[in-house]
């Protein structure tokens, strides 16, 4: 047996995050809760210094680890891309879990963790690493949501999370081995070639790939897999659902990329319908379910769905342009939820969640700045120009009617123009609707800072997509 | 003669796993466990996969089991709310599960694996197994690991309360003052008072 010793370097982002994972773990075990600003700034040294290697080795691709590891261009601004998310994600939950308790070491410690998982799931070309990256996300954001003991809410949802996430890992895991079965290989290329020359029918691929696709819609959220997203996004501590939210998501559109696009090419013609249903899907019960919601944590859960059902229209479509309009889109939206909950967090405190939409009232005669950054992601969410998220939503309808899919992209238009109102409605809460009850509290320190830039990023990429798309066309070509 | 031996180690497995979900009894779900757990390390030992049979019954039967029968034993386990809803769902459970299972004999109904034979190896395969381990699945096998000091830390953050650990602090006991146990009260009645002074 001939084997390779591989080259570290690759993995390097990876290795730094486990080595700085295991130092705050350790420094959490010896001093407690008791320099707990010490272990967030170590936390924010480690997502640091993990961005570093990501960029200073910008540019090199290959695969190592036996080829259980690839480095590419979608790898390196997948993981820029959730280094710089939770940095932003630790900055604003700081006050918010401060005021409740639920500050602990823990949360930094788990937090990283699931980063790595995330990092692994990115530079993944072996079903078993992508898996194994999965897991190691999916049970540190179990025990995330499930910190807040006391809350019934809390403990609901992360018991649902738990057992619905478990059975989307089982189905995923189920259609990996029949893969397996049929081309005796886990590594995705060799896969892709063993499909593309299997002398076997197609029926039993395309069965293990149902499971693929069940698994992927799960963790996606997509209907009608999506029944854990709104009571998960409901019941956790709002910082838990912001890191549920943004980052995780990143790391899903990679497993999509990998599994669908790296793997099981050749089953495109199977893959295709079963995207569109759920894509379509999606929309309709995304944009329709969230216009009841008086709970602004839920309206925008039933919004992620209907932004998943965006996402999965691009990569359904099934050229590199749609990829990249995918890939885009995730950014984006990314971009959007990390303000839209970091402006959430800054108006909660003590006894007071923000969570409810008539909370907002009179929000723009006492706070203006604040209410002018939520109405920038309210737009931008509904998709009006000339903010990020319209670019975002151009790009993946236009990669479905290259194809030829008017019907789908009729029902996307349609759909964004009913979700517009209650993104609208939103806006019309703290500009119009006065209130007697004055909202006091103060927002003012690094955190506001970074969430008025993060706000004012999706207006000027709104204003200039050119670079992003550029670097998100080029990742797929 | 092989296959007589496959076929009532088969035959065990599959009448020990149905009754780990029938019995009544947790303990008794538990020991079945141990059976089929043990019958299917046979089958493994005839694949000649003898380091897969060891470690199911090193790993599953002498670690997990005895721990496992150890919660139930520990934990007074109700199980009449569990069974609630049993009877009221069976046959819509039935139906779902018959459905699934036509659907699936009519896709698979030819074989189509082209792995057919077990490929065992001619030496230890257990040496086999832990060469592959270590050089090319040592990443996947690396990120395992790590997968299994997050299931610790997360066990830990949900279990532990220290607020709520009843301690001694010897040292707090023997310096407590007579202030710190007795609070001396006012009693008189200043209702009375009050009335008073108004007349």
């Amino acid at each position: 047996m001939n084997y390779q010793v591989p080259n570290m370097l690759f993995a390097l982002p990876e290795m730094v995050m486990l080595a700085m994972a295991c130092v705050v773990l350790l420094f959490v075990a010896f001093t407690g809760n008791r320099k707990i600003q010490w272990s967030y700034g170590l936390s924010q040294l480690s997502l640091f210094a993990v961005l570093m290697t990501v960029i200073f080795s910008w540019g090199d691709t290959g695969t190592t680890f036996s080829a259980t590891y690839i480095k590419d261009s979608l790898s390196d601004i997948l993981k820029i891309a959730i280094c710089l998310i939770n940095m932003c994600v630790l900055l604003y939950s700081v006050e918010y879990l401060r005021a409740r308790q639920l500050l602990q070491g823990e949360f930094y410690v788990l937090a990283l963790f699931a980063t790595l998982g995330m990092l692994i799931m990115v530079s993944a070309n072996h079903f078993l690493t992508l898996y194994l990256g999965l897991e190691l996300l999916s049970l540190c954001l179990y025990a995330m949501v499930a910190m807040h003991r006391d809350s019934v809410i809390a403990t609901e949802a992360a018991m649902k999370y738990f057992i619905l996430g478990a059975i989307a890992s089982g189905m995923l895991l189920y259609g990996m081995s029949i893969i397996y079965g049929i081309t005796g290989s886990l590594m995705l290329q060799e896969v892709a070639a063993a499909v593309y020359s299997s002398s076997s029918s197609d029926t039993i691929l395309s069965f293990a790939l149902v499971f693929i696709i069940i698994g992927i819609g799960f963790k996606f959220g997509a209907v009608p897999f999506h029944m854990w997203l709104p009571d998960v996004y409901h019941g956790a501590p709002t910082a838990i659902t912001l890191f549920i939210a943004a980052a995780p998501k990143v790391a899903a559109f990679a497993l999509l990329i990998r599994l669908l696009v790296d793997g099981l090419i050749d089953l495109q013609t199977y893959w295709q319908p079963m995207l569109m249903l759920m894509a379509v899907l999606s929309m309709i019960i995304g944009n329709v379910v969230a216009i009841a919601q008086t709970n602004i944590k839920r309206m925008l859960a039933y919004s992620t769905i209907s932004h998943v059902g965006f996402l999965l229209m691009g990569v359904l479509s099934g050229t590199d342009a749609g990829y990249a309009a995918s890939l885009f889109y995730t950014l984006i939206y990314a971009l959007m939820t990390l303000a839209t909950f970091g402006v959430i967090l800054l108006m909660s405190r003590y006894g007071f969640e923000a969570d409810n939409i008539d909370d907002y009232k009179g929000l723009s005669s006492q706070h203006p700045w604040l209410a002018l950054l939520m109405m920038i992601l309210m737009f931008s969410m509904a998709g009006i120009p000339p903010l990020a998220g319209f670019y975002a939503k151009l790009g993946v309808i236009k990669a479905v009617v290259d194809v030829d899919m008017m019907a789908v992209a009729l029902i996307a238009v349609v759909m964004s123009v009913i979700g517009a109102f209650y993104y609208l409605r939103v806006i019309k809460v703290m500009y119009f609707d006065k209130t007697e009850e004055k909202c006091e509290f103060t927002y003012s320190g690094p955190a506001a800072f970074v969430l008025s830039i993060n706000t004012l990023l999706v207006l000027a990429l709104g204003i200039f997509p050119g670079l992003l798309m550029s670097i998100c066309s080029t990742v797929f070509s | 003669m092989e296959s007589v031996i496959f076929y009532i180690f088969a035959a065990i497995l599959l009448f020990a796993a149905t009754m780990v979900i029938t019995v009544r009894n947790p303990v008794r779900a538990a020991l079945f466990l141990v059976l089929a757990f043990f019958t299917s390390a046979g089958i493994w030992l005839m694949l000649e996969a003898e380091f897969l049979a060891i470690s199911l019954v090193l790993v599953y039967v002498g670690a997990v089991l005895v721990l496992f029968l150890f919660v139930v034993m520990m934990l007074d386990i109700d199980l009449a709310p569990l069974k609630e809803g049993f009877t009221r769902y069976l046959p819509l459970g039935i139906i779902v599960a018959a459905l699934i299972v036509v659907e699936m004999i009519a896709v698979l109904n030819a074989p189509q694996f082209d792995i057919s034979a077990a490929q065992a190896t001619d030496g230890s395969n257990t040496k086999m197994l832990g060469r592959l381990l270590y050089t090319v699945y040592v990443y996947p096998f690396e990120i395992a690991s790590v997968i299994l000091t997050v299931a610790i830390v997360a066990a830990i953050t949900l279990t532990l309360r220290e607020h709520h650990r009843k301690l001694q602090d010897p040292a707090k006991q023997v310096m407590v003052k007579s202030a710190d146990r007795l609070r001396m009260v006012d009693l008189r009645s200043k209702k009375q008072d009050g009335e008073g002074s108004e007349s």
